[in-house]
């Protein structure tokens, strides 16, 4: 192989060249500083995929830490706000971690191989956080971001497809499990977990196997509306399964330049991940708890239904005064439920209490004119999709 | 109070008596829905008809189906997705292709291959196209207002009509050249209004389906422009003039209603035809089945036919004379066929390169509009076309439900196709025959196609009516002909859903705004009961 000795100011993930093949739009992006495509062929399309056939997504430039050492279940366990003691082995969960003022670093996505092994998943950069937050504790971390290739396969069909691939008995995988198999000689890790609110599995390997387990599955999955669908889809259902977002539906504490800027969980809904009364410590506890026993919450993350069916992109939320009352942070026109749908960021009571007579001021481009739209809005439950499908045991098959 | 006493009674449980009976639940009334088969949907349905194949046996793609209701009954609560297609081809005899994709930058590209010109001129077409969509769809949820009339309401609604075709707000006001446009548009044959655009034959010939599909006229016929657009108006997710697959066939449609229905309350009752609506002193008050049941309600709502309602289920001392003669000269016109195959594997189409997304979606093989008046020709002697135009379509390249993985389920439509065959009608052997004869017309464009074939159903006009009760098997219950429009749907005097006999309404397709699987016939009624009744309602669509 000749080496490309040109300058790239972005890495390329192990998946590259087979993602660069199936893109027929050459449309890519920069994410935790690699190139990966926002859009194959067209975004309709590939979010269909996700939610009629089976989906595939390059998740490699995901943050993934090891953790190792005696002490992994106990650091994990201080790390974040969810209690975690009686996890099992070989599960998944779903976690946000604070810092000491009890405002959300992240959320991601715990897994679980003994009480010695650990790997977390997520958004932000965390690696130095990590180190400095294991100050005490018997564990090494180490940032895998670069040495596990990994895939995310959602969709109705993911399970047909995936154990066609090879995944025998796949059906049988409770959500938030994990399962190793070894297929064609590559060890994979297949987890049930994903973004896309459906049913779906994630796929981890040695980044070495990365272009035959693309192919493979592919192939297995030619039958079953396989589509490779980039960033641009996978927005659109991450926002109808009502999950968060860092850095666009909150600002993560670590990077917020601005300190008012920050949010405690109890303000992007994620209350119910902060166990307060968990017998250890975890960092933000105490300015969790505070806040909890003093009421200071000053803002909430809920889901609205929009009248008409223009998305409210970056729409400001006004009370029936017109006084301003929040922001939306992530709008979407819902193909499947045909509703406008949007999460938003709104100050308290509106959104907890106060559910009703909120508006959105919405400024539709129209050829370069803009027409301004005061749409009423409803709050409702930020899960806005979750079919039956997603948590069924065994999955669907299609054979 | 006899058993058996609902507040309203819906006929018929296709797609348009489901909706109106779901947002009248919704409003909370009791419904009851009274369906002659032993199956629901009329010809919105999904069917087994050989073990391991899913059947959209009738209407077959969907992009009609107003988004509101979609969302005012929760329809995919119950099921119901719609999944875009990717494009669509026409093969030619000479090897060579016409492709269109849901991309319009990719269709420029691919009609640039037969007409540089042509490939320039369909950016102007799909404006004007797209511009007289936009002044249709605020209509189409609209009760036509009576012209004659002085009632306020009517007046609001005329002038509300008037100011749509203007459609200042949704166009930002448009011109006289652009309202001419508009009435030209209604008026002329699809042939002439393309031919102001386009020099490519098969360019051409491609645009021009859409404007016979499903009707007694030709391309050559004045008013064919008019269904070209009752095609386009439709939408898949704000892409206008986007057509799709209900995921699970036609039929996930109207169980979704039918799910939403029984939700709030409502019943569906299979195998019970209604025979006669029982009338007292002028006033509809019931109906009876052929089971014998009697039903009794307030309100009774026709999802039949306009001639089924009026010349079969309801006697002709109840109804003034010359609406009973504008009802017999109502234009409903059976001029399409269907075969549904299951097939082993999916068939190859050389004229198609291999991966390309035009192949994803409906397939032709009528190269010019002369060819298409020709076959239009053999329909007015009575024939099926020899060289018929299809659209056929393979479903279960997008849907994974409709069959086995590796097996497929195809739908062809074919148009044209007589109600009243020449030379005696239709038997067993002459239909038959024709479904050999359209096998015989694909297999020409593909190889591997006949050995492919399991099984496949023949679906002429006469099956459509004996089936579905569309009469003559018309599919959208009535010609798309400006006379047939709007306040004149389905006759003039009778557009807004109400009938000459007090308390029963009609919600069918032949009512404004026509057929095609869109459900607004059926809201649009709904609306107008529950205001004769005084019951709020509520939704995005009203």
């Amino acid at each position: 192989m000749t080496q490309d000795l040109r300058y790239s100011a972005l890495k390329k993930t192990p998946f590259h060249a087979k993602t660069s093949l199936a893109s027929r739009t050459n449309k890519y992006y920069n994410w935790n500083g690699y190139t990966v495509p926002t859009e194959y062929s067209t975004t309709e399309l590939e979010y269909t995929a996700a939610r009629n056939g089976t989906s595939v997504m390059d998740l490699t430039p995901m943050g993934k830490y090891e953790i190792i050492g005696d002490h992994a279940h106990q650091f994990v366990d201080y790390l974040v706000t969810r209690d975690l003691s009686k996890m099992k082995d070989n599960t998944v969960a779903y976690i946000i971690w604070c810092n000491e003022d009890g405002k959300v670093i992240d959320d991601g996505t715990i897994f679980k191989f003994s009480s010695t092994k650990f790997m977390l998943c997520c958004a932000v950069k965390i690696y130095n956080w990590l180190n400095d937050s294991a100050y005490g504790f018997d564990v090494t971390i180490t940032d895998v971001t670069d040495t596990i290739a990994a895939l995310a396969i959602q969709g109705p069909t993911s399970c047909s497809t995936l154990k066609k691939f090879g995944a025998t008995d796949l059906e049988t995988l409770k959500p938030f499990e994990m399962r190793e198999y070894k297929i064609d000689g590559s060890d994979i890790l297949i987890s049930r977990t994903g973004f896309t609110g459906d049913l779906g599995y994630e796929l981890w390997t040695d980044p070495k196997n990365a272009e035959t387990t693309w192919d493979n599955i592919e192939i297995a999955g030619k039958e079953l509306k396989l589509r490779p669908f980039g960033m641009y889809a996978l927005e659109m259902t991450r926002i109808e399964a009502g999950f968060i977002q860092t850095n666009t539906d909150f600002m993560a504490a670590e990077d917020s330049l601005r300190p008012t800027r920050m949010r405690s969980p109890y303000e992007i809904g994620m209350g119910w991940l902060v166990h307060l009364n968990k017998n250890s410590y975890f960092v933000g506890k105490k300015a969790l708890k505070k806040e909890k026993e003093e009421n200071t919450t000053e803002r909430c993350l809920v889901g609205l239904d929009i009248d008409g069916d223009k998305p409210a992109h970056g729409s400001v939320i006004y009370n029936s005064k017109k006084e301003d009352i929040g922001i939306v942070t992530a709008a979407l026109w819902s193909p499947i439920m045909k509703k406008n749908i949007a999460l938003a960021s709104l100050k308290r009571p509106y959104g907890i209490k106060i559910k009703e007579n909120i508006f959105a001021e919405i400024y539709h481009p129209e050829e370069l004119e803009y027409r301004k739209i005061w749409a009423r809005c409803k709050v409702v439950k930020r899960q806005f999709f979750n079919p039956e499908r997603r948590n069924k045991v065994p999955a669907d098959l299609y054979e | 109070m006899p058993k058996n006493t609902h507040d309203v009674i819906v006929v018929g449980a296709g797609h348009n008596g489901l909706t109106a009976a779901s947002y009248m639940a919704k409003a909370g009334l009791d419904v009851v829905v009274l369906e002659k088969n032993d199956w629901i949907g009329g010809a919105a349905v999904s069917r087994e008809l050989y073990p391991g194949w899913k059947y959209s046996n009738c209407s077959y793609v969907c992009s009609l189906l107003r988004p509101e209701i979609m969302r005012d009954l929760e329809l995919y609560k119950y099921g119901l997705q719609i999944i875009p297609y990717e494009g669509s081809a026409t093969m030619m005899k000479n090897g060579d292709y016409y492709t269109h994709y849901h991309d319009h930058d990719m269709t420029i590209n691919s009609i640039r291959r037969h007409s540089h010109k042509d490939a320039e001129a369909y950016e102007r077409y799909s404006r004007d196209v797209l511009r007289q969509c936009k002044i249709i769809k605020p209509l189409l949820k609209m009760t036509p207002p009576d012209l004659t009339s002085f009632k306020p309401k009517d007046l609001f609604g005329a002038l509300e009509f008037a100011k749509h075709f203007a459609a200042k707000d949704e166009l930002g006001g448009l011109g006289e050249k652009e309202i001419y446009d508009t009435i030209r548009f209604y008026t002329m044959s699809i042939r002439d209004y393309l031919e102001e655009y386009f020099e490519s034959e098969i360019t051409k010939a491609h645009l021009a389906g859409s404007a016979i599909i499903g009707t007694a006229l030709g391309p050559c016929s004045p008013g064919s422009a008019y269904v070209l657009l009752h095609h386009y108006m439709g939408e898949v997710d704000g892409s206008v003039g986007s057509w799709g697959y209900a995921r699970g066939g036609m039929g996930s449609i109207t169980q979704a209603m039918m799910g939403c229905l029984k939700d709030h309350g409502g019943e569906v009752k299979p195998s019970s035809e209604v025979t006669n609506v029982i009338t007292k002193n002028g006033k509809a008050i019931g109906v009876a089945t052929q089971n014998g049941d009697e039903y009794y309600a307030k309100k009774i709502v026709s999802n039949l036919d306009v001639k089924r309602t009026f010349l079969k289920i309801t006697e002709e001392k109840d109804l003034p004379d010359d609406f009973v003669r504008s009802v017999k000269n109502f234009k409903i016109r059976g001029s399409s066929g269907k075969l549904n195959i299951a097939l082993d594997g999916l068939p190859d189409f050389p004229c198609i390169p291999e991966g390309d997304p035009g192949g994803g979606g409906d397939m032709h093989f009528t190269e010019t509009i002369e060819e298409m008046e020709g076959a239009y020709d053999d329909w007015k002697r009575g024939e099926w076309s020899r060289n018929p135009y299809v659209d056929m379509c393979i479903p279960s390249k997008s849907d994974p439900t409709m069959a086995e993985p590796g097996k497929h389920y195809m739908s062809v439509f074919i148009q044209y196709v007589p109600f009243n065959l020449a030379n005696g009608g239709w038997n067993e052997e002459r239909k038959q025959e024709f479904g050999r004869h359209i096998v015989d017309c694909i297999a020409e464009f593909s190889p591997n196609f006949k050995d492919l074939i399991n099984h496949y159903e023949v679906r002429t006009p006469l099956e459509l009516e004996n089936e579905v009760g569309l009469t003559e098997g018309n599919i959208f219950q009535g010609e798309l002909t400006m006379d047939q429009l709007m306040f004149n749907r389905p006759v003039p005097g009778y557009a807004q859903y109400r009938t000459p006999l007090k308390n029963m309404y009609i919600c069918s397709s032949s009512t404004h705004p026509g057929g095609g699987v869109m459900g607004a016939p059926g809201a649009n009624a709904a609306r107008e009961v529950l205001l004769d009744m005084n019951v709020p309602q509520k939704g995005n669509y009203y």
